[in-house]
């Protein structure tokens, strides 16, 4: 029997007869013991006077509430209906158009403008996040000057002092620092202000910039222009580490574009063809039709196989990249090659090289003058005024947003250095880190309560316009700067008017629409670079062809002495001398294989929902599972299997990584699809200063970040501590276990078999019911989302917490499965651990026709409305949770507690008045938005009409830029939803539990090249 | 042994316990009634306002429509109560100088709103649309009563779930429809309608 011994504790291996005994006892100590002071009979009546008074509660007259109209009402508003105002959402300097839907005054949630070119109608999850921060009740009220409340009088009085100053050295010491600005006001502004003080500098910085595209594109051009993607009429797309669909300027509409290639019929093929070199698995690689995990640090060299094989080598010995070239010849000027913006200028410039070699320049490629007025390398100028702020040549320095102290890279000691600048002055929406070294602080209006103006990635000008006045009385960087003018008392409604000069029909235009003209304004046209600019090695003679890769001898000198200044690696050298030949003449050079167990590298990327750190108090972002790990309220550092493997770590072990003398401590996870030999690390966490909810989470990946490798680390130790942290994830693993959740194909094989997805399970016939059927009626609602366009970007899951006034749980509940989100994202893994295929499945309420969870509510606060919806009804609901108990799906939430007790006031102001705000012990679940579909019934009643297809969109539809959700009239078989749901790839998920559910799913087809080999990482 | 209880325990006992069912019904009986009673649901109650508005005297009496002051019952589902300037229109030249409409001058002088008692209240969970009822043909008298003869404002009826469905249930009884098609009470008593 001794063998047969288990134990958990220590006390239950020492004492283990006493411990069997224990078991043994019906009630431990400590479990039924009663007050010693109440017998049973006084217990009794106490319990029974409570039960009976208890009844008495109900009936208690109401107390009559009060009922407060307007004095002088204004014309627009009628209570009741939302109002849309066009503005646009900032995000790394470049601007979204959306319309913010106002209730009576209060912005409540953002759409996409469907008139704007870089929205398309669609938003992203930072766009739909954005209306929290609104609210935030930990953004900054106050002036703050030392430490203690101040006024914008005494900061002007004491501004205006320090510029008299400064006139009479013409500015010497002055220095702004800003982000990246594409604001046309704000240029013009800066402009001004350094015609005024002409030894004035102006900065910028933000650690998610475009520094190696302005590196590359002065190295090949001598200026700098910006690169505007076509990526529709791209047939065969290349991305190096080039996120496109989620990270990069522009991507709301990348992935619209994208998606729009990915829609096909059985037999036919238009779809477009997705290679993807990454080191750190990201939504472009999951979409990719074959992703190839690269080690950042070798991008490069197989950025110059690709390039090389496309100047003409016949092959590179890797049949991998043969095939890929072989692709993208066969698709000349329709093919697209995408540098990422965190990897090194070289890359750039091949990539470049290759697209011109392949005739894209023009087609699916198009450069345009820089979207911002002044751009800069912003590493550099950063730099650059850390230098100057060390010899004290700074005197008051002005940083108008952002956040230097938190987010420069470590070794430029900005904290250090900033403390020698006399007069620090910082316009911000936090009292951040950087506000914590400042004298003078300035609450920034959001974007939402001030006027101003932005650019998006192809250069389309929106003005913005509040919705709100400014909740704290801040000042926009507009205002700021019109202060260092001289002009403090100007609006921002005055100085963007003015900016713009446009007559009054023409500006109200243009602020209703939320995209401007902008001829008079700096920049936005082509630079022509496609069609009539003729780059230096053109000129030479002859156009642009596939041996043109070859010729130019400016070209490949540049790259070529760049590579070997920066890398010193042999491949690099053999590189040079391959190119400077003009053709290869040795095969050799690059048949050798990259080198396997290679020293780690450490890779820096923003957070997919933190950004780079703005984003840390905001609630939802931190709640938001990150696309392809789930992770959530965490950053961590992600390793492939066979590296753990290696290094010996576990999940959520803690490592300890070491780079130049500075190290930080990170939590593991265990990445299928990463390359090998890589660690990636993620900026946004370990502030110090971020508002209850940011401030001491994760680490910080800044601190160990350098200013000469801020993407890429190399000589890194990492090792590990010994130490374990708790990471809270909301899909804990990643399989289908055989249940043919998502469902996907290859083109050739939907061609072949068009029905292969209904195949896969066997459905019930549908007379198989004890449930009589419900009456046909006019409306019939159902949705259907392509897995072949959904791109997992979480877009849909923050608009639905907006529109239904979701909570937020926190880190402690969402470990235990308890996040309030209706609508989730699931990703699957299937096939090779080292490079599996990833799918994206979103999940919500599946309204069944014959829904499990109908039937077992005991007080029917669930039921199905004759146009098929399971509706919830919470104030009937008691709590048993016997329905999400019931449903296979698991989409029904519970609140478990009162996730709004003890909210600050400004949140009140953030909730839709349309939706119930739910307590504690009421399940909810996707409702297919009822408040939409119920206003649409109305209005469409009241015009004696029936709904038009595409008049209700959900939130979750609305929000999507792959337009992947679509929701509609499945009894019209002419709406959108119907026609989808007549594909053959159209299924539902476990249909084979008879459920019929209205939300189906169209598998994902991917469209393989057959001549690439699987390739083991 | 003595006996502890008398013999007439007998027959109580007997007669309780076989009446207990009917006793139990009749308490329930008069707790629905009395739940339903002016006494508990404060219908027909005055309530009191800021200034004692009269819609006898505005309605009866001028002759204004509803939809002059409740201007948004035709578009939303909030029908509306007057802003201040709508009583201005009027009262800045009629009874101008009445010590009784002070509250309306003082708050429209002063820029800060009246607040009236709330009448007619359903609770938070009920979505109730005014718009769909005004088109569909229910008039506002079927609901807040004989409002234009009220010289305070009052809640006519309960305002109950169950008074809600008596129509919601038998729609023909309570609107007419000048031919076009009512919805059926099948649609109406979808959950959905009112609550979400």
């Amino acid at each position: 029997m001794k063998a047969d011994r288990f134990w958990r504790t220590l006390e239950e291996y020492s004492n283990f007869e006493e411990f069997q005994r224990s078991l043994l006892d019906e009630f431990p100590p400590g479990v039924s013991e009663r007050p010693a002071f109440l017998h049973r009979r006084e217990f009794l009546s106490l319990v029974s006077a409570s039960l009976a008074f208890a009844g008495l509660t109900s009936c208690a007259p109401t107390v009559p509430e009060k009922i407060v109209p307007y004095v002088r009402p204004p014309e627009e508003i009628v209570p009741g209906r939302p109002l849309f105002f066009a503005t646009a959402f900032p995000l790394g300097g470049y601007g979204l158009g959306v319309l913010a839907e106002s209730h009576m005054g209060r912005p409540t949630k953002i759409e996409g403008n469907p008139d704007h070119p870089a929205s398309l109608g669609s938003t992203d999850a930072f766009a739909q996040a954005s209306i929290l921060s609104l609210y935030d009740p930990d953004r900054s009220k106050v002036i703050v000057n030392g430490g203690r409340i101040s006024t914008w009088d005494a900061f002007i009085t004491a501004l205006a002092t320090e510029l008299e100053a400064k006139r009479l050295n013409k500015g010497e010491g002055l220095r702004f620092l800003t982000e990246t600005v594409t604001s046309p006001t704000v240029a013009l502004q800066l402009r001004r202000i350094l015609e005024q003080f002409p030894a004035a500098q102006w900065h910028q910085y933000e650690p998610v910039n475009s520094d190696s595209a302005r590196a590359a594109s002065r190295t090949m051009f001598g200026k700098y222009v910006d690169a505007r993607y076509h990526v529709e009429k791209a047939d065969v797309i290349l991305s190096l580490d080039a996120d496109f669909l989620l990270s990069m300027p522009g991507h709301v509409r990348h992935a619209r574009e994208f998606a729009s290639r990915r829609r096909t019929q059985p037999g036919e093929n238009r779809m477009n063809r997705l290679y993807v070199l990454e080191s750190t698995p990201s939504i472009t690689g999951a979409k990719a039709d074959h992703r190839r995990p690269v080690r950042s640090s070798d991008i490069y060299v197989m950025a110059s196989r690709i390039a090389d094989a496309l100047g003409g080598k016949t092959s590179t010995g890797d049949a991998w990249v043969d095939a890929l070239v072989r692709d993208l010849q066969s698709a000349r000027g329709k093919s697209l090659v995408i540098a990422g913006p965190q990897q090194r200028p070289e890359v750039h410039v091949l990539a470049h090289a290759m697209n011109a070699a392949l005739g894209n320049i023009g087609q699916t490629i198009e450069y345009i003058d820089p979207v911002e007025p002044n751009p800069v390398e912003q590493l550099e100028s950063l730099k650059q005024l850390t230098r100057d702020m060390q010899n004290g040549a700074v005197d008051l320095l002005l940083v108008v947003g952002g956040n230097p102290v938190y987010t420069a890279p470590a070794d430029l000691e900005f904290a250090k250095h900033f403390a020698n600048v006399r007069v620090r002055v910082h316009l911000a929406l936090y009292e951040d880190e950087t506000s914590d070294f400042c004298h003078w602080h300035i609450p920034e209006t959001h974007y939402l309560e001030s006027w101003g103006d932005i650019r998006s990635d192809d250069g389309t000008t929106t003005i913005m316009q509040p919705l709100i006045n400014p909740l704290y009385g801040g000042k926009s960087a507009v205002e700021l700067l019109s202060a260092v003018l001289g002009q403090p008392t100007r609006t921002s409604y005055e100085l963007v008017k003015e900016a713009w000069g446009l007559d009054e029909k023409a500006w109200r235009k243009a602020v209703h629409d939320g995209v401007a003209k902008t001829e008079g304004l700096a920049g936005g046209r082509s630079a022509g670079l496609g069609q009539n600019y003729s780059p230096p090695w053109q000129r030479r003679g002859g156009r642009a062809s596939n041996t043109n890769f070859a010729k130019p001898p400016f070209l490949r000198l540049r790259a070529a002495a760049l590579a070997l200044r920066v890398l010193r690696l042999r491949a690099a050298a053999l590189a040079l001398r391959a190119l400077t030949r003009g053709l290869l003449a040795s095969t050799e050079v690059f048949a050798q294989e990259l080198p396997g167990a290679s020293p780690l590298e450490v890779v820096f990327r923003p957070d997919p929902t933190i950004y780079d750190g703005r984003f840390a108090n905001n609630a939802w972002l931190q709640e938001l599972p990150k696309p392809l790990t789930k992770t959530v309220w965490d950053n961590v550092a992600l390793v492939s299997p066979a590296t753990a493997q290696r290094l010996n770590l576990g999940q959520e072990d803690v490592i300890e990584i070491r780079h130049e003398g500075r190290t930080i401590h990170a939590p593991v996870w265990i990445s299928p699809g990463h390359a090998h030999d890589s660690v990636t690390l993620f900026l946004g966490y370990g502030r110090t200063r971020a508002g209850t909810l940011g401030s001491n989470r994760g680490y910080n990946a800044n601190s160990i970040r350098t200013s000469s490798a801020p993407w890429l680390a190399q000589n890194v130790e990492v090792r590990k501590t010994g130490g374990r942290y708790m990471l809270a994830s909301t899909q804990s693993h990643h399989l289908m276990e055989n249940r043919h959740l998502a469902r996907r194909a290859s083109a050739t094989e939907y061609g072949e078999h068009p029905n292969f997805a209904k195949e896969e399970t066997q459905v019930p016939p549908r007379e198989l019911t004890l449930y009589p059927e419900y009456p046909p009626e006019n409306y019939a609602w159902g949705m259907a989302i392509d897995l072949s366009t959904c791109i997992g970007c979480n877009a849909c899951v923050v608009a639905c917490q907006a529109e239904n006034n979701i909570p937020v749980v926190g880190k402690l509940e969402a470990s235990r499965s308890r996040e309030m989100h209706w609508l989730r994202i699931d990703t699957y893994y299937e096939g090779d651990v080292d490079q599996p295929e990833m799918l994206f499945q979103p999940m919500l309420c599946q309204h069944c026709e014959k829904a499990p969870c109908e039937p077992v509510c005991p007080v029917a606060a669930t039921t199905h409305s004759n146009e098929g919806l399971n509706e919830m009804t919470y104030n009937r609901c008691v709590g048993t949770r016997y329905c999400s108990n019931n449903c296979p799906y698991k989409v029904r939430r519970f609140n478990f507690f009162d996730f709004h007790a003890g909210e600050r006031p400004s949140m009140s102001l953030l909730y839709n008045p349309d939706v119930t705000v739910r307590s504690r012990g009421v399940m909810e679940k996707c409702t297919y938005c009822v408040q939409r579909i119920n206003h649409a019934r109305i209005d469409a009643k009241k015009e004696d009409r029936l709904i038009r297809d595409g008049e209700v969109v959900t939130a979750c539809q609305g929000a999507c830029p792959a337009d992947a959700i679509v929701f509609g009239n499945i009894a019209d078989p002419n709406s959108r939803v119907a026609k989808l749901k007549a594909e053959p790839r159209n299924y539902g998920v476990l249909t084979e539990l008879n459920t019929r559910p209205r939300t189906t799913y169209l598998a994902k087809i991917t469209n393989p090249n057959p001549e690439v080999p699987k390739v083991g990482a | 042994m003595a006996q502890i209880f008398n013999r007439s325990t007998n027959t109580l006992s007997r007669v309780s316990i076989f009446g207990a069912v009917f006793i139990i019904a009749a308490l329930i009986t008069v707790w629905g009634v009395m739940i339903r009673s002016p006494y508990f649901t404060e219908a027909r109650v005055v309530r009191e306002q800021p200034v004692p508005f009269s819609h006898k005297h505005h309605v009866s009496g001028i002759g204004i429509d509803c939809r002059y002051c409740h201007t948004s019952v035709e578009e939303s589902s909030f029908a509306g109560i007057p802003s201040t300037k709508t009583c201005m229109n009027c009262h800045s030249q009629v009874w101008a100088d009445s010590p009784m409409l002070e509250p309306v001058r003082a708050s429209y002088r002063e820029d800060r709103s009246l607040q009236w008692t709330r009448v007619n209240d359903l609770p938070d969970f009920v979505y109730f649309d005014h718009s769909i009822h005004v088109h569909r043909g229910v008039q506002c008298t079927t609901c807040h009563g004989p409002v234009e003869q009220m010289p305070m404002t009052w809640r006519e009826n309960t305002l109950f779930m169950e008074w809600c469905l008596q129509c919601h249930r038998h729609p023909e009884r309570y609107i007419q429809t000048a031919g076009k098609s009512i919805d059926s009470p099948r649609k109406l008593t979808n959950c959905s309608i009112c609550h979400r």
